[in-house]
């Protein structure tokens, strides 16, 4: 998914860019009301935990591959916000070093796996909690349906800036049914990761994860006070 | 004091799943082209992308300059990239985080 320079005309690029720069500056004062000192550390950890999945191609088809976004798991895991700043700074690493994704396209890869799919995938889960079962199962369903919807959203978004300013004169309803086609397909995958990754974290530890705070009963709340702090509550 | 200590047996072992996969996984990984790439070639418009600013890095597609072994040049950008990433994004989320022991959930 990593949009390389050349692809979309100046105009286009600068314009993400600066939609990227502003959901960047958002997030840093949304970020604060989700990290405290339990879940900063989680927060850092989940970045590079998202660079290494993003390594690990899978094969999709014939002669094709996709990669983990995650978007949507870091979102269920540490929070929206939170999540902006770590797909962000996992696109900045892979830009400036490993010339992953062009350096004039940083802003439209943010704008497409930090805002969109961290944007829809959360936005899909968090109308799909409310209407499942407050259950570990009903977490699960609802960050995998998130999950799987942030990456055709990501590719069909990526098709609308097409749209507005590729450089290439190729017939849009072709290229949006071959990106929407494909990312049909990764975001199986994606499902499968992140539905993969937040069970194991869901059970060893609930408590830490910002989209299951449902889950969080007072008596497992009360459970893990120090006695000082139960009269309080 | 037993969730702090289970917080932090959480967190190296995500370290380590991410070290094993960055490392050694990664060796592994499909070099089929992911969607965009295939589905630039399928419709025509591959051969507008451009080399970026970043592309002569010594760490560029994954492999460190100068390591002849591909696997083991793949591997140490992989846990390169884990460390750059998790110094930068611990940094921010540090910075950001509210300070003190504020109750959890006083903020939302």
């Amino acid at each position: 998914m990593h949009v390389p320079d050349g692809f979309l005309d100046a105009p286009t690029s600068v314009a993400t860019g600066v939609v990227a720069a502003g959901t960047v500056a958002l997030a840093l004062r949304g970020a604060r009301r989700e990290l405290d000192e339990r879940t900063a550390p989680l927060a850092g950890l989940t970045a590079a935990f998202v660079f290494a999945v993003q390594m690990m191609n899978f094969p999709v088809g014939a002669g094709t591959s996709g990669h983990l976004i995650g978007g949507a798991l870091t979102a269920v895991l540490v929070g929206p916000w939170t999540a902006v700043l770590c797909m962000t700074v996992v696109l900045l690493v892979q830009a400036l070093l490993f010339a992953d994704g062009g350096l004039t396209a940083l802003g439209t890869n943010v704008s497409l796996m930090g805002l969109v799919a961290v944007g829809v995938g959360y936005g899909a889960f968090r109308l799909l909690r409310a209407v499942l079962p407050r259950t570990r199962t009903g977490v699960l369903t609802a960050a995998g349906i998130g999950a799987f919807l942030s990456v055709p959203a990501s590719a069909l978004t990526f098709v609308g800036l097409f749209a507005l300013g590729g450089v290439a004169d190729v017939p849009l309803g072709t290229v949006a049914t071959a990106m929407g086609g494909i990312h049909v397909l990764i975001g199986l995958g994606e499902a499968a990761i992140s539905v993969a990754v937040l069970g194991a974290v869901l059970a060893v530890r609930p408590d830490l994860v910002h989209g299951a705070a449902a889950l969080r009963r007072p008596a497992d709340l009360a459970r893990r006070s120090a006695p000082a702090e139960v009269g309080v509550r | 004091m037993s969730a702090s200590r289970r917080s932090r047996g959480l967190w190296v072992a995500g370290l380590l799943v991410a070290l094993l996969v960055a490392g050694v996984g990664s060796w592994y990984a499909s070099g089929s082209p992911d969607g965009l790439e295939w589905a630039a070639e399928e419709t025509g418009f591959a051969h507008t992308a451009e080399d970026g600013a970043a592309a002569d890095s010594p760490l560029a597609d994954y492999a460190v300059a100068g390591v002849g072994s591909e696997r083991l040049s793949g591997g140490l950008a992989g846990v390169l990239g884990v460390a750059v990433t998790l110094l930068l994004a611990g940094g921010v989320t540090l910075l950001v985080r509210r300070r003190g022991r504020e109750p959890a959930g006083a903020g939302d």
